[in-house]
């Protein structure tokens, strides 16, 4: 048995640290530790409730939006506050540009530069896919930089600036879209949908949303040449590394739920145990400290009554990250997760056939980017100029509330108490947090914990590239993860 | 080529993604331009885990040269200035002594974003880990490097400071350094380059109409002018913000809500909540910058007497109501 502590992982959001331990080229176990404490709990706390909304999105730079969208929900659910519906389809398109932009981001910038590594040389996809994928230097990019700037004009126009706007509140949307913005955002997303449709997948959204099963999946990509589109290219180098054979965690799904119109959600609330689908009871989600750098190790607590003192004497302790359980169990969060939830076809056999890993996970993003992109048309299309954006209302001496609201990499939760009118208790279970956890009360390894063992490494490799995908398939923002 | 090392510690990460929505043209054809190599970035090298720390130590032991370096994020010295808040992944080093010792090999030095210029954010609060900036602690010089650090050039930090940064202030400000134009008198009295900080939010502000006659909003969201009570410091705040707009045509203003000045040392504790204009007798505290007090108080009162119906009306509401009237030249 050899170990390895591999580390600054980059190309995911903020610092982190995994050690490995190796027996027989392969990895036996894992420890991941999330290096970087900041304690925005500790910082939000003595401050007036509505200031929430100037410190969470700064949580972190690229889940910004996401930060303000559960603080303002946790504030509304506190003062008791509806929305209009100007209101819920302005904030479905401001957090569907930054998951969106953050999936894309992910694909071209996080994930595809792996497989130009040197490692590959050998393969007979490296010369083209080094050419396209290179960090910095590969075509793609050269294409994708632009394409996203112009798409986030629409953050320009609705929320100010990306990241950390204050246009987000909870009832409804500071910023009033005008008519003629109204028009100017159709343009916006339009020509980002060329983008995607010429560059990225090579075809149709609506054709890569019906995709309906890894057959299908595989169909489809047999109709092109592989290096017809971004989403062919990286199916080619799939099948030929076996992707869907590697990451593999728990198989537990949580989703809170996204992007509600008339206070529905466009994709349901839910979890998977065991394969089967149930309701999600908010009472069964914990968060314990036995292996965090946390003060009361020793038992978990109900976030609404979550405790965050750090605390370096925790000798169990590995990382600054808690681990948060549901029904004590380890789930993963994330596009994939969402997906089998609401029961997309493609997702559920996918996750039938080899569960989540690598392949699965990468496959749910862009799924994701070909369903929400029309549906961001049609929002706008929704949007009354001449109708209310935001509703008002005043904040209770004494309230608590609960936000809880999907980002690109999973579920993001918010738990807030205000007592004599200042915060007193605010609780953060980011998605990375899921994922990400180190050992929980039981010795439960976290789900990337899990998804580790088993990958294999080559003799010599000090930071595996195997463990490299699997750590990227997550798409991981450790900003966030810690807060 | 100039060898450009962007590490990042007790921030968000927000000012690289904000840097990566350069536009005309795009950060990478930028870099290219201006002959800027990058040794290493969180988000956009390939280098992970043992190369990263091979080329860090290669900067070390001055195999490799460090043209320039760019911090983000606040610099992590507690508990008990341990550092200890922040190990370098993979490298069991305090963050901060990583910074110490490549600042020393660096010729130029540069705190991307309030956190690394003045510990911002992250700062706030009981500030419970110790943050703080480069070479500011809030307003105070000081901070990790001390006051009188001085990079190879003979320079002092650049604090590009911003929460976000504007993309265009980070390459902006890294072009004139690979220009070689770059000056310590370039900078103002916080450290922030002069080419965007001698402005204010306020000059372009697309309410100006409002402010003029001090027609005021009350609630988020209202179009009228947002210092009289919801908090807006446009007035003070130095930065470009509605000259130079964000991510095409934003800017906070524009987006519907207060600047809180977020270029400022300290303005993660203003003393006040961020969307309440704090006042005295009435009158807001935190005058319009170099306006007489006096003035101010006999201007507003004028102007407030003589605000038409069109922006009263306006100003508290989502929608513009009255529209301007249209002069012709005969009846």
């Amino acid at each position: 048995m050899s170990r390895i502590v591999a580390g600054p992982f980059n190309r995911v959001e903020g610092d982190l640290e995994i050690t490995l331990a190796i027996a027989e080229n392969k990895v036996a176990s894992a420890e991941v530790n999330s290096p970087l404490y900041r304690g925005f709990e500790r910082i939000l706390l003595g401050h007036k409730p509505m200031d929430a909304l100037v410190y969470t999105p700064r949580i972190c730079g690229i889940c910004s939006v996401t930060q303000s969208v559960a603080s303002a929900r946790a504030l509304a659910d506190a003062m008791q506050l509806s929305m209009p519906l100007n209101g819920e389809l302005c904030t479905n398109l401001v957090l569907a540009n930054e998951n969106i932009t953050d999936l894309l981001t992910h694909f071209y910038l996080f994930f595809m530069p792996d497989f130009a590594r040197d490692v590959y040389q050998q393969q007979d996809w490296f010369a083209p896919i080094h050419a396209r994928f290179k960090s910095t230097s590969g075509t793609a990019s050269a294409q994708m930089l632009p394409a996203r700037a112009d798409f986030l004009h629409l953050m320009g126009i609705m929320a100010g600036k990306w990241p950390h706007t204050l246009s987000l509140q909870p009832g409804g949307v500071a910023k009033a879209i005008e008519a003629k913005e109204r028009i100017r955002l159709l343009a916006i997303i339009g020509s980002f949908k060329r983008f995607l449709e010429t560059t990225l997948f090579g075809d149709e959204l609506t054709t890569i949303a019906q995709l309906s099963s890894e057959k299908d999946l595989w169909d489809w990509h047999e109709q092109q040449p592989w290096q017809s589109s971004d989403f062919r290219r990286f199916l080619h180098v799939s099948r030929s590394l076996e992707l869907q054979g590697l990451g593999r965690a728990t198989d537990q799904f949580l989703s809170y739920g996204a992007y509600r119109v008339h206070g529905k959600n466009l994709w349901k609330q839910g979890c998977v145990f065991g394969g089967t689908s149930v309701p999600l009871d908010m009472q069964d989600i914990t968060e314990d400290h036995a292996h965090s750098w946390m003060s009361e190790s020793h038992k978990s607590h109900f976030p609404a009554q979550g405790v965050t003192v750090p605390s370096l004497d925790n000798e169990a302790g590995y990382s600054w990250c808690k681990s948060p359980r549901l029904n004590q169990q380890v789930m993963e969060v994330g596009p994939l997760a969402r997906q089998v939830i609401n029961g997309h076809p493609l997702a559920k056999d996918l996750v039938g056939r080899n569960g989540a890993n690598v392949l699965s996970r990468i496959v749910a993003r862009l799924l994701e980017i070909a369903i929400v992109v029309p549906k961001m048309e049609q929002w706008v299309k929704q949007i009354d100029p001449g109708a209310p954006f935001c509703h008002h209302g005043d904040m209770p001496s004494e309230a608590s509330g609960v936000g809880l609201v999907e980002a690109a990499r999973g579920s993001l939760g918010h738990w807030l108490e205000v007592k004599q009118g200042k915060i007193a208790n605010y609780q953060i279970i980011a998605p990375t947090s899921w994922n990400f956890s180190p050992r929980d009360l039981a010795s439960q390894p976290g789900a990337l914990e899990q998804a580790v063992v088993g990958a294999p490494v080559m003799d010599g490799e000090k930071t595996p590239v195997s463990v490299q995908h699997i750590v990227r398939s997550f798409d991981p923002c450790m900003a966030c993860t810690v807060h | 080529m100039l060898n450009l090392l962007w590490l990042q510690s007790g921030g968000c990460g927000g000012c690289s993604m904000s840097l990566l929505n350069a536009e005309s043209p795009d950060l990478l054809s930028l870099f290219e331009n201006a002959g800027i190599n990058l040794l290493w970035h969180p988000s956009l090298s390939e280098a992970s885990g043992h190369e990263c720390i091979e080329m860090l130590e290669g900067i070390l032991a001055g195999e490799i040269a460090l043209d320039i370096l760019c911090i983000e994020g606040s610099m992590m010295t507690g508990p008990m200035g341990t550092g200890k808040f922040h190990i370098m992944g993979g490298t069991g080093k305090p963050m901060i002594e990583w910074v110490q010792a490549l600042a020393e090999k660096a010729t130029h030095t540069v705190a991307v974003g309030s956190c690394a210029a003045y510990g911002g954010i992250t700062a706030a609060g009981s500030n419970d880990t110790d943050a703080t900036g480069l070479q500011y602690d809030g307003e105070m010089r000081g901070g990790l490097l001390g006051k009188d650090f001085v990079s190879g050039s003979g320079q002092q930090v650049v604090n590009i400071a911003g929460c976000p940064t504007h993309p265009d202030w980070v390459t902006e400000t890294l072009i004139s350094i690979a220009l070689g134009e770059h000056q310590d008198d370039h900078l103002d009295k916080f450290g922030r380059p002069r080419m965007y900080a001698d402005h204010l939010v306020h000059h372009g502000c697309s309410r100006n109409e409002f402010y003029e006659y001090k027609a005021s909003a009350v609630d988020m969201g209202d179009r009228g002018c947002m210092m009289e009570n919801m908090g807006c410091k446009g007035t003070q705040a130095h930065a470009d913000c509605n000259t130079r707009p964000w991510n095409g045509q934003g800017s906070c203003t524009n987006g519907g809500y207060p600047c809180i000045n977020c270029t400022a040392p300290e303005f993660e504790e203003p003393g006040h909540s961020f969307c309440q204009t704090p006042k005295v007798a009435g009158i807001p505290v935190g005058l319009p910058t170099d306006m007489p007090k006096a003035w101010f108080v006999a201007l507003a009162s004028l102007s407030k007497a003589a605000t038409p119906e069109r922006l009263k009306k306006n100003a508290i509401s989502e929608q513009l109501i009255y529209p301007p009237t249209i002069h012709k030249r005969k009846d």
